[in-house]
């Protein structure tokens, strides 16, 4: 079937939400989603949303804009920071009005905690700009703007997934999505497309991220030529649940939690002196795996504690009652009385479809616009994240630009028409799905997916360097060598999730090689990539952003330069 | 240790009638029912289809009834089951296909009570003041995740008779926002409440307050809802 939309939105997350709001009741919009309304991996988010609202404390914006670009180590683009931290007030007042109930200060105005990385005058210590509804800010803010689409009669096109970008004389008109209830295939015609996917955690074993954060959007666009940007940076939250990998938010430390070694040293302190347990994720994630690596993890293991215990029964269920609920129920283990287990769990990429200010997606190193293509949030590279996301960043992020993709696609749709469609993008994408459904072999999806996930934990994670990504490549490599030999068993129609992973298997497997190659190239350390065989940040010849485009004898890496318009780099000590 | 589950199969393009089948699996105690379920799926039965996606009762996905109870797989530690466990779609809802049932219903209950905040008045240039005592008539609330177990469970719903009745998950969304200090719309919205299949359709019979996977007093609420209803028509 062919359906048609002025605009099409890819991802029910706070992005693709944020701008369907702003789209809708203006023109003709539609969400794809590959999970129901409400299941997105933006709702998992704990601790809260920055803006410098100055509730709890003083704060201004020009903290929080040093705070972010140093937060980055430097290579955040801070054309795009200003406009992020210059619209953070703006864009919390507009979810508080919308209906977001936020956690109050004694005065009613929305509550601030502590956040890692944000602090107060340049860096001199920690301020609270963190806004936040106990700890499930995310799931709260993904049901207020769930329920504004209601409002707005926005059309969903639920559980469908999406297999390939449709693109005519360069221009992206459309895509085609694969219906999971019916096993129908359709082609969703657009002038304008906005991808909204989220990240790529499930890339590694032990991941914070949903089993839907499986990144194949990178990838489909990847194939279109289209490059990826700063894709190497890769971070890993401090603290995941042991051995889970669920998150267990900054925002226990923000409220005061500690981090402490085998020995009950608050071993922050050596690492971070002035910030201590509230450094930037990288830093805390580094250390954590130092001290593990030099034997003091908990009883010799790959954790450490996260520790509440001087906080009381009261303030645990009334600021941190899901993540009280998640370690009672997941290790049997009280916070109130025993400390946490936590060890750096896969949480977020930094890098992604590179986009403008607008969202739109550039093409090249020189900034040329793939017309018709728009991507924001996490799948998007603006770059404002730099070399390491702070906490409560994403947020604001997906918000601020998911606004501001839905005005540039409303005012861009005005002005276009439907432009016409392969006429064979059906039939080829139906016949990719026939011959994997056909195809005999003696693979199966599972323990290569496994062994993906193992290699890049292996040689893709906190530690990197050449002799491990080298490898790594190499067996990746071989992996997709072995997935050309998979064999489905189920060739049912309804809800067939072995072919969907199957289909996200064969992206994976290409977006770790572009990762691990990515990282590679990156001879210095900054933010979350660490080469251990280059250990400092080379401003002299990296200070630029990666971008890695597709070619036929492989990934291809070019770089663009840093738009640095106010923080000179400086070294990065917290 | 080895875990034993019989799981309701059906699927529509082979099936005439839904069936059970056993399987065993190798898991460890600490382990969560729903990877007992992903490993069925990875290593034995690939066509064993059910919703999943966050792991750890956030995002809501796959509520399904264990035992006889709804509940979330990803919830529930294989550590405190001794003998077979049986694993069914929710009930209430259309079975799609295995443990998948058509939500459109729930969805669409959900969005008839209006689940937005309604204001009459210009918002502020900064936030709308809400005092922390304000917050905390309906802080509760906001923990729902829209899985449906409540919905499911609620004997009014599985009562062929009464299956009109919105259901307790809708009804804690509209609590949430008719005890919101910053909502304006209290008429409207009692007027769509104030209905035999509306906030009338609870009898107190509490199941979905039993088996909520995030401790909501659904019953409770609903319980306020319909006193303040009542409170209203008597004046």
């Amino acid at each position: 079937m062919i359906l048609k939309h002025d605009i099409v939105i890819v991802g029910a997350g706070l992005a693709g939400l944020r701008a369907a709001v702003e789209c809708a009741g203006k023109t003709d919009i539609a969400i794809v989603s590959k999970v129901l309304p409400t299941r997105s991996h933006s709702g998992a988010a704990q601790g809260g949303i920055t803006a410098p609202l100055g509730n709890e404390e003083e704060d201004r914006w020009e903290w929080y804009f040093f705070d972010t670009v140093k937060g980055g180590d430097y290579l955040g683009d801070q054309d795009a920071i200003e406009v992020l931290v210059r619209d953070a007030a703006r864009a919390v007042y507009e979810l508080e009005h919308m209906g977001v109930p936020f956690s109050r200060t004694p005065e009613g105005k929305i509550a601030q905690r502590n956040f890692g990385g944000h602090t107060r005058d340049y860096g001199k210590k920690p301020v609270k700009r963190a806004c936040y509804a106990a700890d499930h800010t995310g799931r709260v803010v993904l049901d207020t703007l769930y329920d504004q689409c209601l409002r707005h009669e926005v059309k969903f096109y639920p559980e469908h997934y999406v297999l390939s970008l449709v693109f005519e004389e360069g221009r992206c008109v459309g895509l085609i999505v694969y219906d999971l209830a019916s096993g129908k295939l359709h082609l969703l015609q657009a002038k304008a497309v906005l991808l909204a996917t989220g990240g790529c955690g499930k890339l590694y074993r032990t991941t914070s991220n949903s089993n839907a954060t499986t990144g194949e959007m990178f990838n489909l666009a990847y194939q279109q030529g289209i490059p990826l940007e700063d894709i190497e940076f890769v971070q890993f939250h401090p603290t995941g649940l042991y051995p889970l990998g669920i998150l267990v938010s900054e925002a226990a430390r923000g409220e005061g939690g500690i981090l402490r070694n085998r020995l009950g040293e608050r071993f922050m302190e050596r690492y971070a002196p002035t910030v201590k347990d509230l450094a930037a994720r990288d830093v805390v994630s580094r250390a954590i795996l130092t001290e593990i690596r030099e034997g003091r993890g908990i009883g010799g293991k790959d954790y450490v504690h996260l520790d509440l215990t001087h906080f009381g029964e009261e303030k645990i269920s009334k600021k941190l009652w899901e993540i009280a609920s998640f370690v009672r129920n997941y290790l049997g283990i009280d916070p109130v009385y025993e400390p946490i287990p936590v060890q750096p769990t896969c949480h977020y990429i930094m890098g992604g479809i590179p986009t403008d200010l607008n969202g739109r997606v550039l093409a090249d190193e020189e900034g040329s616009v793939v017309p018709g293509l728009y991507a924001a949030g996490e799948c998007a590279c603006v770059s404002v994240h730099g070399a390491n996301r702070l906490g409560c960043n994403s947020l604001l992020d997906l918000l601020v630009f998911g606004r501001r993709s839905g005005l540039a696609m409303v005012e861009k749709v005005k002005q276009v028409g439907h432009p016409s469609v392969p006429s064979n993008s059906l039939r080829a994408v139906e016949e990719k799905i026939h011959q994997l459904l056909s195809h005999k072999g003696h693979e199966k999806i599972g323990p290569i997916r496994k062994r993906m996930q193992a290699v890049m934990m292996e040689y893709g994670s906190a530690f990197r360097n050449e002799e491990g990504l080298r490898k790594g490549i190499e067996e990746i490599r071989s992996l997709r060598d072995r997935y050309r030999n998979i064999e489905l068993l189920n060739k049912g129609e309804v809800f067939n999730f072995e072919l969907m992973e199957a289909i996200e298997l064969g992206h994976q497997i290409d977006l770790s090689e572009v990762i691990l190659f990515s990282a590679l190239h990156r001879k210095e350390s900054r933010g979350a990539h660490y080469r251990e065989d280059f250990p400092t940040r080379s401003d002299q010849d990296f200070l630029k952003h990666t971008l890695v485009f597709q070619s036929a004898e492989g990934p291809d890496v070019r770089y663009k330069p840093v738009r640095i318009v106010r923080f000179q780099p400086e070294a990065r000590v917290y | 240790m080895l875990i034993k589950l019989k799981i309701f199969r059906y699927d529509p393009q082979k099936d005439k009638e839904p069936y059970y089948q056993k399987f065993e699996v190798e898991a460890d105690p600490m382990e969560r029912l729903l990877d007992c379920l992903n490993r069925i799926r990875w290593e034995q039965d690939p066509s064993l289809s059910f919703r999943w996606s966050c792991g750890h009762g956030v995002c809501g996905s796959d509520g399904m009834r264990i035992n006889g109870i709804c509940g979330l797989p990803c919830q529930k530690l294989v550590r405190d089951f001794e003998e077979e466990v049986l694993i069914e779609p929710l009930p209430v809802f259309k079975v799609i296909k295995d443990l998948i049932v058509d939500l459109t219903p729930f969805f669409e209950r959900y969005h008839s009570i209006k689940p937005y905040l309604m204001t009459k008045t210009h918002p502020p240039d900064q936030e709308r003041i809400q005092l922390p005592e304000q917050h905390l008539q309906f802080e509760e609330a906001i923990r729902c995740i829209l899985c449906a177990c409540c919905t499911a469970s609620c004997p009014i719903n599985q009562n062929k008779e009464t299956e009109k009745y919105v259901g307790p998950a809708a009804l804690v969304r509209a609590f949430r926002y008719l005890f919101d200090s910053r909502d304006n719309a209290s008429e409207e919205r009692m007027a769509l409440l104030d209905q035999k299949n509306g906030a009338w359709g609870c009898q107190t019979l509490g199941k979905c307050t039993e088996v909520c996977p995030k401790e909501i007093p659904v019953t409770k609420q609903i319980g306020r809802i319909k006193k303040r209803i009542y409170d209203a028509n008597k004046t």
